[in-house]
C-alpha cells in the first residue's frame, strides 16, 4: 500500500508543479500587457508612431562630401557621445591615393575638427572623403553574436542597443565588420549609431543629416515610394561597403571608390 | 529493505525514472526561465520590447531649421535666397533645441564670427569635390574676417559674377585655385556674343592643337614681357619640348587646363 501512496503523491506533486509553472509563464506576458495598456493610458497625447510602416536607410553621396566634420560633431552633441577622440557613432575618413597607387586613409579625431592639407599635394592621384557610420545591416552580425539579446533590429529596420540590458562583453564590437561600435566608458554598454531614433520616430531628421551642408547624407525610407532616399536609389548607382559579407547594409553609397574598405 | 516499485503498467522501471527526471528538469527550467527572462522579452523578437520607448524618449539637442525659422523669419528668408539655402541653421550655430523649443531666454546659440569658422568648409583641401567654393587661406584677404565682405546668410560677394562664371562656376572656382588663376577665360576661349542667349547653338571656341599651349609652355618661347595678356616677368612657367613631350597626345588629354597641376 505504501508504494501506491508514494506514486499518487508523486504524480500529484508533478502535476501541481507543472501547473504552477505554466500559470507563472502564462501570467508573465499578461502582466506586461497590462502594464503596456497602463502606459498607453497615461500618455494619450503622444503621437502615434507605427514602426511597421517604416523601413529606414541612409544614402551617402561621396562626391559631395567636403570633409567639414559637422556630422561627426552634431552626432556627439545629439547623442552625448564622449568627446574623447576615440568614441564615434559616425566619423569621416579621408582617402588619399598617391601617384604610386598607395592608399592612405586618415581620420584625425574622426574628422571632427576638419582636416589639414596633406603633406605632398603634387603626389595625389585622387582623394576624397568617406563618411562612415553603422550600416544598419539587414543581416546584422552584431545581433547574431549578442549572448543576451541586448542588441536587435527593430521593426523599422534600425539596429539598436538595449543599454540597460547589455552586459558589456564586447562581442558585438568584435563582430561588426565596419568598426561602427564602441564601449561607452560611463554606461559600460555597447554604443552605436541609432539613426537618432529619438528624432526619426518624431518625424525629424538624424542630427548628421540635419547639419550636413552639402546634402551628402540623405535619410529616408528604403521601401517607401516617395522619400529623398528612394529617389537617390532610383537615380544613382548604389554601392554598399563590404558587399561580399552579405550583411546587406542599409547605408547606401554613391560614387564609391573601389579602394574604400 | 523494501524494494521501491515505480512501475506504471508495463513501462519499465528505468524509463519511468528517467522520465521523471526529465519532467522535473523541464519544470525547473520553465520556472527559472520565468524568473530570469526580463519582462517583454520576446514580444517583438529576441529582445526586450520595453527598451524601445526608453530610446525613443532620449533628449533632443537639434531643433531643425523649420523651428528656427518660425521666429527668425528674416534670417531664414535671406538664407533661402542665397547659396546657403540648403544649410541648416544649426550647422553653423550649433545645437539649439533648448533655445528654440524649451526656453528662448535660457541660452543663446553660438554665433561664429571668426575666419576659422568659414574655413572649416571653404578652406582649400585637395580632397574636396571639384567646384566646391574654396579659398587659399593665405592669399584670399589674409587675416580679415570673412563677414567683412560676405553675409553668412547670403554669402555671395557683392561683386556680380563675371560673364563666364555665372554659368561655368564650377570651372571658375577650380581655376581660381590653380596655377592658371590669372588667365582670363578669353585667353583660351572666344565665345560669340550669341552664346549668352543660345549657349548650345553658338559654342565658344576651344584650343585645337598642341601649339596653342606651346605658346607659353614650349621650350624657347619668350620669358619676359606680356603674352596673352599675362605678365611673364618673374613667372616660373614650366617648359617642355613639344617635339618629344607627350608623344602625339593633345595637351589636355593628360593635363586638365583649368587645374593643370593636378595629376
Amino acid at each position: 500500500m505504501a508504494d501506491k501512496i508514494n506514486r499518487r503523491d508523486f504524480v500529484r506533486k508533478v502535476v501541481e508543479g507543472t501547473a504552477s509553472a505554466v500559470m507563472l509563464t502564462v501570467c508573465g506576458p499578461m502582466r506586461s500587457l497590462a502594464n503596456a495598456s497602463e502606459e498607453a493610458a497615461t500618455e494619450p497625447s503622444a503621437p502615434a508612431y507605427d514602426a511597421t510602416q517604416h523601413y529606414y536607410g541612409m544614402g551617402v553621396q561621396i562626391d559631395r562630401c567636403i570633409g567639414c566634420g559637422k556630422c561627426a560633431d552634431a552626432c556627439k552633441s545629439e547623442n552625448n557621445v564622449p568627446r574623447e577622440p576615440f568614441y564615434f557613432r559616425t566619423w569621416v575618413e579621408r582617402y588619399v591615393i598617391d601617384a604610386e597607387r598607395e592608399v592612405h586613409v586618415d581620420s584625425p579625431g574622426g574628422g571632427l575638427h576638419g582636416f589639414s592639407p596633406p603633406a605632398a599635394e603634387e603626389d595625389i592621384l585622387r582623394s576624397f572623403f568617406v563618411p562612415k557610420l553603422c550600416n544598419h545591416c539587414d543581416h546584422p552580425p552584431c545581433v547574431q553574436v549578442c549572448p543576451v539579446g541586448a542588441t536587435f533590429k527593430t521593426q523599422d529596420g534600425v539596429v539598436l542597443v538595449d543599454q540597460d540590458y547589455c552586459v558589456g562583453c564586447r562581442y558585438c564590437i568584435q563582430a561588426c565588420p565596419y568598426g561602427a561600435r564602441y564601449l561607452h566608458p560611463e554606461k559600460h554598454a555597447a554604443d552605436k549609431c541609432t539613426f537618432c531614433y529619438q528624432r526619426i520616430t518624431k518625424g525629424m531628421l538624424p542630427a548628421c543629416v540635419e547639419v550636413c551642408p552639402t546634402q551628402t547624407r540623405v535619410f529616408g525610407e528604403i521601401n517607401g515610394i516617395s522619400s529623398p532616399l528612394h529617389r537617390l536609389m532610383k537615380m544613382e548607382e548604389i554601392q554598399v561597403l563590404k558587399p561580399e559579407l552579405n550583411t546587406e547594409p542599409k547605408v547606401l553609397y554613391t560614387k564609391l571608390d573601389g579602394e574604400v574598405r | 529493505m523494501k524494494k521501491l516499485n515505480f512501475s506504471i503498467g508495463k513501462v519499465p522501471d528505468q524509463a519511468v525514472r528517467i522520465g521523471t527526471v526529465f519532467i522535473l528538469g523541464l519544470v525547473g527550467a520553465l520556472i527559472l526561465r520565468h524568473h530570469f527572462l526580463p519582462e517583454s522579452f520576446g514580444e517583438l523578437g529576441h529582445y526586450r520590447a520595453n527598451a524601445i520607448p526608453g530610446i525613443k524618449a532620449l533628449p533632443l539637442h537639434y531643433a531643425g531649421w523649420q523651428t528656427c525659422g518660425a521666429c527668425h523669419e528674416d534670417e531664414l528668408d535671406k538664407k533661402m535666397a542665397g547659396f546657403h539655402k540648403n544649410l541648416s541653421c544649426e550647422t553653423c550655430h550649433g545645437p539649439a533645441y533648448d533655445h528654440a523649443v524649451v526656453d528662448p531666454t535660457a541660452s543663446t546659440p553660438n554665433v561664429p564670427r571668426a575666419r576659422e569658422a568659414c574655413l572649416t568648409c571653404h578652406g582649400y583641401l585637395p580632397s574636396r569635390p571639384t567646384g566646391f567654393p574654396q579659398i587659399l587661406e593665405l592669399q584670399h584677404n589674409p587675416m580679415e574676417p570673412c563677414i567683412k565682405c560676405h553675409n553668412p546668410h547670403n554669402p555671395a560677394a557683392e561683386q556680380v559674377a563675371p560673364a563666364c562664371s555665372g554659368c561655368h562656376g564650377e570651372i571658375a572656382r577650380t581655376k581660381a585655385i590653380s596655377h592658371h588663376a590669372l588667365l582670363q577665360c578669353e585667353t583660351c576661349h572666344t565665345a560669340p556674343p550669341e552664346h549668352k542667349e543660345n549657349p548650345r547653338q553658338f559654342l565658344p571656341k576651344k584650343p585645337t592643337n598642341r601649339e596653342f599651349c606651346g605658346q607659353c609652355h614650349s621650350k624657347g618661347t619668350q620669358t619676359s614681357g606680356t603674352l596673352l595678356g599675362v605678365d611673364l616677368t618673374s613667372r616660373d612657367i614650366p617648359k617642355v619640348d613639344l617635339e618629344t613631350h607627350g608623344n602625339t597626345y593633345l595637351c589636355w588629354q593628360c593635363h586638365y587646363p583649368h587645374y593643370p597641376e593636378g595629376k
